[in-house]
């Protein structure tokens, strides 16, 4: 596993830990804001979502999104 | 201050809140109601002769020396064995008492070889005082036969047993039933033949069921029971307190000095978290401290083919200073990191943290609790809203149901241990706890002497969060929730939401146990007894955490506590067993990378300005990279420096092969460590780390307790690690100059809120302090969550039980599961080092006999084991121990490194490696694997210390 299938098996790990969550995709981004590094960040955002759980890919973008926006 | 043993009041202390005033020799003292006489003198001063009463260990009433007279009663009671009574007169000597106490040791000593000149407990035996303190001065009786004489058992690596010199008081066997919980040794013969035995007549003390504790040695009277170290180098003259460096329960020990030389450590009666116990690691495995193998002098190296070359320490900073700057100049400030230890002490942790903040200017700093207790971080924060245990260790006595899940407390925690198999076995007329066990293995707690679980549930590896969620499910179906407590102290719409979850019938136990494989109404009988069973404490370790989803077990676990009340008072709780003695520490100290001290977040702009302003630097608001982000990140060739303290990532990591690749990408690898362990193979830059022993700090156990680790010698390399941080950072620019790890604690209390009235003078005064200790809290908080949970409403949170990605199949049917032993510590880079490898000289595979029949293979054979990441070889021992279908290993030796076949896979929160479940197959061997052959090869080239002498 290269380190971006890493980045992809994680989030979709996260996502599918918080889909009891109430708001599932607000809670995996706020997650991934949390703990990963603005590397990791990156290389997600740049892999696009290709291989995530729906869950898991709504995260990347709307992290992505505010991300840009900030 | 010249020696003086830690003073003895005879026997235990009476809780009682009652007092009682009573006349000791015309003078008044008031004591606790159900002390007993000799008790009551001591504490007035008065030293009453006694030879078989201890205060470790109830009175027993049998050496007749401890006799008084008591105005109003006739004849001369033991005092031992007499409770105090209101307005009691009694009297100490007499010439009546002393005749009757200089004849009682008459006999005594008629029967006791008079080599007192050469004996090793010269000027510190109780017999030899008390006959001082009885004027003995001959022996009139013509003794025609006597125990003299007799062998020696020289068996136990640390002490000695001289059954000449027993005078048969029977402390050392009532410690080892008391306090130890063993019951081990034995009284064998009656009268005249009476004779310790440490077991069975076969037995001698290294094969009995004797589990080197030390409680006999430190409650014999005599020599009988005695250190080999006293034996070679004589009683101590000195003593100072200071805190064990094994795990986390921190058991406070007296070393006990000749110079500078250790002599032995003994359990301090005064220590809270131990209370005078102690285990084979703490009390005797200490000697790594001076092993031959310690590196002390500074060395450097190129590249790792090249040998070691060694240094001053000057040239060692500028050197390592040097190649820090030039790695943040060429790859960028994020390619340098740093993991902090949980070996070391809050001081040095807190440093290394603020070099890698403040020096390194990003976030890269972890810990090793990023490998045993980060889930529990995660998951008692999100749940509780702090990211610790609940109570204290004492806190145990006041429950009614233990749980354990995941946690090994004989062998891994084995002095909190003893405290717990004390109050299951019952005591002071009070029925024991319940016990229910949630394991895959039989731990030994299960059924041990006078225990036995009321349920053991033998779950599969990996399915803790099902078991759990099976269990709130029966509690909450058959409405056994504590709706009271719920609705005062949590949310009342998380906790229905959650309630809605479990209450579903996937989530029943018969539903489950097709994965759980636990029987349904054992399940069922286990959640009753929790829910219902009176005050129910939850104790747990890393077959918790170390998992995919062991953040899910720790809430899942909070979940359960707070649904049946059992949080906020004494003998409840959520209590995890910290694996390391300051893990707790290096995780309140900011070695997240994440969470700067007191777990606040580094998006945080207050809590970041304070540490800003303190320190006069910008902080990265982003977090920084866990550990295997690390080795992701040097694999991907951005991350190219790593200054580790106290660790050894190599063995101590899942994935050897990963590791391995990681440092190996890396172009500044910084060990400060006791030896040259595995992860210096790939260092370039060695710093001599200092022990335990040879530092001033702070160690934090698994019960928030911060206590003071004290220098009892000097550094053998020089300078305690906290000097080698900061002189390290000094190199690097940074304007350091602590003079003293007081100093350092005084900043972390300045900057972290939980810590707020720490200082080295008030846990001087203190003797230890339990965190918050705030203006609410001045003298620390045993128990937490008592009024409202730290975050305001307990949280519930829906845990659904999600498989893990390791399967087994046709290639890897089994399941390995890995843990520890009571001789060993971690990697065993300690305890390798000690006589202790006696009980473990290597790790052992442990098979049930169905597996092992149907692969041919039988107790003593070389096994191969075999996983998708990797093989290693080591000898199985057949057991029922393990279930069909499970096998079992520890991870002390590196000639093993059972951390080649654990896998990259991880805990969904925090990245804490899923240890717990690896699929394997195990096929009979011939000899090492072709990894274990090249890894022998890399160690010792790895190893070379370049002995050139420059031309001068």
């Amino acid at each position: 596993m290269n380190s971006v299938e890493r980045l992809v098996y994680m989030a979709n790990q996260i996502a599918t830990n918080l889909a009891t969550d109430g708001t599932p995709v607000a809670a995996v981004a706020d997650h991934i804001q949390q703990f990963w590094d603005p590397r990791m960040k990156q290389l997600i955002f740049a892999h696009g979502t290709e291989g995530l759980s729906p869950v898991a890919a709504a995260a990347i973008r709307k992290l992505a999104k505010s991300q840009n926006a900030a | 201050m010249t020696y003086q043993p830690q003073k003895d009041f005879g026997t235990p202390e009476s809780r009682s809140e009652e007092a009682v005033t009573l006349t000791i020799d015309g003078r008044t003292v008031t004591v606790p109601a159900g002390s007993s006489v000799v008790r009551a003198a001591a504490e007035q001063g008065t030293s009453i002769p006694k030879l078989c009463a201890t205060d470790n260990v109830k009175s027993f009433g049998s050496c007749r020396l401890c006799l008084v007279e008591i105005d109003g009663r006739r004849g001369t009671p033991a005092s031992c064995t007499t409770p105090v009574e209101p307005g009691m007169v009694v009297r100490t000597q007499t010439p009546h008492l002393a005749k009757l106490r200089k004849g009682v040791m008459e006999l005594y000593i008629s029967d006791h070889p008079l080599d007192c000149l050469t004996c090793a407990a010269n000027g510190d035996c109780e017999l030899q005082d008390q006959a001082g303190a009885v004027g003995l001065r001959d022996v009139r009786y013509d003794v025609q036969a006597t125990h003299l004489g007799q062998d020696k058992d020289h068996s136990n690596p640390y002490f000695d047993f001289d059954p000449s010199k027993c005078i048969a008081c029977s402390r050392c066997i009532r410690a080892c039933d008391e306090v130890q919980g063993t019951f081990a040794l034995t009284m064998e013969g009656r009268g005249w033949d009476s004779k310790i035995s440490a077991g069975l007549a076969s037995d001698n003390f290294l094969g009995s069921e004797c589990v080197s504790c030390g409680a006999c040695v430190q409650a014999c009277p005599t020599a009988t029971l005695v250190e080999k170290k006293v034996v070679e180098v004589g009683t101590p003259e000195r003593s100072v307190v200071t805190t064990c460096a094994y795990c986390g329960v921190g058991c406070t020990f007296r070393a006990e000095m000749r110079g500078e030389q250790l002599v032995r450590m003994v359990p301090y009666k005064d220590g809270k978290a131990n209370r005078g116990h102690s285990c084979v690691k703490g009390r005797f495995a200490w000697g790594y401290a001076q092993h031959q193998e310690r590196i002390l002098n500074p060395m450097i190296r190129k590249s790792i083919s090249d040998p070691w070359r060694e240094v001053e320490w000057d040239e060692a900073f500028a050197y390592t200073a040097s190649e820090l700057k030039r790695i943040s100049e060429k790859y960028g400030s994020h390619a340098l990191g740093g993991i902090t230890s949980s070996r070391c002490t809050n001081e040095e942790t807190f440093l290394v943290q603020k070099l890698v903040r403040a020096g390194f200017g990003n976030n890269n700093v972890d810990t090793c609790a990023r490998v045993c207790h980060s889930p529990t971080g995660y998951g008692l924060k999100t749940t509780f809203g702090t990211s610790a245990g609940t109570q204290d260790f004492d806190s145990v006595e006041d429950s009614d149901v233990i749980l354990i899940i995941g946690a090994n407390p004989t062998d891994a925690h084995p002095v909190f241990a003893s405290r717990m198999k004390r109050r299951l076995r019952g005591q002071d007329r009070r029925p024991g706890a319940k016990l229910i066990v949630i394991d895959p293995r039989r731990t030994d707690i299960v059924r041990s002497p006078h225990i036995e679980a009321q349920h053991h549930l033998p779950l599969r590896p990996g399915t803790n969060v099902a078991v759990l969620t099976a269990m709130a499910h029966v509690i909450v179906t058959e409405g056994l929730a504590d709706e009271k407590f719920i609705n005062e102290r949590c949310d009342w719409d998380e906790y229905s939401h959650w309630a809605e979850f479990v209450s579903q019938a996937r989530n029943s136990p018969e539903n489950l146990q097709p994965v759980t494989l636990v029987d349904p109404e054992e399940l069922r009988a286990a959640a009753r007894l929790y829910a219902t069973g009176g005050n129910g404490a939850i104790y747990y370790g890393l077959g918790v955490t170390e998992h995919s989803q062991g953040s899910s077990t720790v809430m899942a676990i909070a979940n359960l506590a707070m649904a049946t009340g059992n949080i906020g008072r004494r003998g409840v709780g959520v209590n995890p067993l910290r694996g390391q003695n300051n893990v707790q520490g290096a995780c309140d100290m900011g070695s997240f990378p994440h969470e700067l001290s007191g777990y606040r977040h580094v998006s945080d702009d207050d809590a970041r300005r304070l540490f800003e302003d303190d320190w006069g630097v910008s902080l990265d608001p982003e977090p920084g990279l866990r550990i295997p982000n690390m080795l992701d990140a040097a694999v991907d060739g951005v991350f190219k420096a790593l200054y580790c303290q106290g660790e050894d990532i190599l063995q101590s990591d899942p994935n050897t092969a990963h590791v391995s690749a990681g440092l190996a990408a890396m172009e500044c690898v910084i060990v400060h460590d006791l030896f040259l362990n595995e992860t210096a193979n790939y260092a370039h830059i060695f710093l001599p780390g200092s022990t335990f022993l040879e530092k001033n700090g702070t160690f934090t156990n698994a019960e928030r307790r911060i206590q003071p680790v004290r220098k009892v010698m000097t550094p053998m390399n020089g300078l305690e690690d906290w000097e080698v941080t900061q002189a390290l950072a000094q190199a690097m620019g940074l304007d350091w100059n602590y003079s003293h790890p007081s100093e350092i604690m005084d900043e972390i209390a300045r900057l972290t809120p939980t810590f707020a009235g720490v200082s080295f003078d008030r846990l001087d005064e203190a003797g230890s302090l339990q965190w918050p200790v705030n203006a609410e809290a001045p003298n620390g908080s045993p128990i937490m969550h008592v009024d409202g949970f730290v975050r305001g409403k307990g949280k519930f949170v829906v845990t659904d039980y999600v498989p893990t990605d390791e399967k087994t199949g046709p290639r890897f049917p089994l399941l390995l599961t890995t843990g520890r032993i009571l001789s060993h510590y971690n990697v065993g880079a300690q305890t390798r080092r000690t006589e202790n490898v006696v009980w473990h000289p290597e790790d052992l595979l442990e098979i049930h006999p169905i597996d092992a029949e149907d692969r041919g293979i039988k107790s003593g054979d070389w096994v191969n084991l075999a996983s998708r990441a990797g093989e290693t070889t080591l000898r199985a021992t057949v057991t029922d121990r393990v279930a069909p279908g499970i096998v079992y290993t520890t991870f002390h030796h590196a000639v093993t490194q059972a951390n080649v076949v654990t896998t990259d896979y991880s805990d969904w929160a925090t990245n804490c490696p899923e240890y717990k479940v690896t699929a394997v197959q195990i096929s009979a061997s011939n000899g090492p694997t072709d990894w274990q052959e090249e890894y022998e090869a890399l160690s010792t080239r790895a190893r070379r210390i370049s002995t050139d002498i420059p031309a001068g």
